[in-house]
């Protein structure tokens, strides 16, 4: 057994783990945040895509050891005490979702996308949600939810 | 699921890897990016006894590029290699590849040395390395030696590294004045592992004709197959080349397997269609 200290979403958490403990498990099963949701663990749904050190990453292609010292953000940490974050309310208002199993992943994909990328066009937008699936909305309003959250959050920061 | 169980290290340093790597011996694997070793120990395919981790190891994490070509360190990421345009300055064809490697939520753990010591016959790199000519430098406890890249892929997913060794750098030599580079594939759907794929290098003479012409590709044996396309060519200037005739010559010199995803008579076709394709645009390239 391992003693696995990380900062998750800005508060440090440690916890017990065996080294084959996957990160996404760890997430769930040790620290009890099960926003992050596990689809094919074998890194090609996308569902339990986290940000570490701010850039997202697969949690299932990695081990909670691996990770130990690090600063990760779950979906959990996306909003704040003021409500949910630009790319949630997007989300939301375009009807980017439908079951919500995949959202998770899309969120933090789509947060440090719009970090990186703050007025993308259409063909970057696919390629950078490519890596998600989603077998509910046919994927034209996470589009759309994409392009709106780029707007909500130049019209913040302009604030 | 969960992967069978190991015994983890966590080196920081080269020789702290090196060494338990060498302790470890037969039952021991790297841990790099984790992004094809995960999914086998996830789906039990693969049951090591140790994981030697280098993701602390740092001095591994470099991308060195010089006039002669771009070193990538056993740590350097594919997306930090994809984002460098010093790298694309001096060789484009890392860049062109890369974009093809997976998804970029992918490309920001998986390491380009990685991908070569996983040896996918499917994977881009691979024929990148290969139709450089460039190598892989190996580290164990006992020394150092340079693979070059003819004989680095043994097989499908086995690289001719030793037990105990590691590979802690890759290089990729620089495209040469009058060169140009280019890549293709054909996948299902972007992103996934390509039914077929050709990375093509052209270079031209002092009278603008084409003097070299080499091609390497992917998802067609079990290593990357480069072919020498120069004397298909006749040494003629791009505009007048016969790039159907080098297609052809391509396909006569191949021998694909089919699987569930692409016959081989599909596969053939496709080696033929991206010969011309990436020929003509490193042709236009070297202009
Ligand atoms: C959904 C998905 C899609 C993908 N699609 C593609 C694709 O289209 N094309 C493609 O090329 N790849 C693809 N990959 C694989 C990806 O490129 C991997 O990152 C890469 O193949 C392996 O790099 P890694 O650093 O993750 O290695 P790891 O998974 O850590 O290791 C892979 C193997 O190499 C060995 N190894 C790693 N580093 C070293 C070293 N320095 N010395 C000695 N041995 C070492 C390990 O022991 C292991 O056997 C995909 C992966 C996923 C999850």
């Amino acid at each position: 057994m391992h003693e696995i200290t990380m900062t998750v979403n800005g508060v440090p958490r440690t916890a017990s783990a065996e080294a084959r403990r996957l990160l996404s498990d760890f997430l769930r099963h040790d620290l009890g945040l099960t926003g992050t949701h596990v689809g094919c663990e074998h890194g090609v749904c996308g569902c339990c895509t986290v940000l570490l050190d701010g850039e997202p990453v697969r949690s299932c292609l990695m081990f909670a050891v691996t990770a130990a010292g690090h600063e990760l953000t779950t979906v959990e940490g996306l909003g704040d005490a003021g409500g949910m974050s630009p790319v949630q309310r997007a989300f939301q208002e375009c009807h980017g979702l439908q079951c919500g199993f995949c959202t998770p992943g899309f969120l933090c994909t789509v947060t440090a996308f719009l970090r990186e990328n703050p007025r993308p066009g259409d063909d970057e937008v696919i390629e950078a949600v490519s890596g998600n699936l989603c077998r509910c909305t046919g994927y034209q309003n996470i589009l759309k939810a994409v392009h709106r959250a780029a707007v909500l959050i130049a019209e913040e920061d302009a604030q | 699921m969960k992967p069978p169980p190991f015994t983890y290290h966590a080196p920081e340093t080269l020789d702290e890897a090196l060494d338990a790597l060498a302790r470890a011996g037969d039952d021991g694997k790297v841990l790099a990016g984790g992004q094809s070793l995960i999914p086998l120990l996830n789906m039990r395919l693969a049951a090591p006894g140790h994981l030697i981790d280098i993701n602390r190891v740092t001095e591994l994490d470099t991308v060195e590029v010089t006039p002669e070509g771009v070193w990538a360190g056993a740590l350097a990421r594919h997306a930090r290699v994809e984002r460098s345009d010093e790298a694309a300055a001096v060789q484009p064809l890392l860049r062109a590849a890369l974009r093809h490697v997976a998804h970029p939520v992918v490309r920001n753990r998986g390491t380009v040395v990685g991908s070569l010591a996983h040896a996918d016959p499917a994977a881009e790199l691979p024929a990148v390395l290969a139709v450089l000519g460039g190598s892989v430098e190996a580290a164990s406890s006992r020394g150092r030696r340079t693979v070059p890249a003819a004989e680095f892929f043994a097989g499908p997913l086995e690289s001719s590294l030793r037990r105990g060794e590691l590979a802690v750098r890759a290089f990729f030599p620089a495209l040469p004045e009058r060169s140009g580079a280019a890549f293709a594939e054909v996948s299902r759907r972007h992103g996934d592992y390509a039914m077929a794929g050709a990375a093509a290098v052209v270079a031209l003479d002092d009278d603008q004709r084409v003097c070299s012409a080499r091609v390497a590709y992917l998802s067609i044996a079990a290593t990357p197959l480069v072919l020498d396309l120069t004397a298909s060519l006749d040494r003629r200037p791009p505009v007048t080349c016969d790039w159907a005739a080098a297609a052809g010559y391509a396909r006569d010199h191949i021998d694909p397997d089919g699987d569930i995803h692409a016959t081989a008579a599909y596969r053939r076709h496709l080696a033929g269609v991206l010969t011309e394709r990436t020929l003509r645009a490193a042709a236009q390239e070297a202009l």
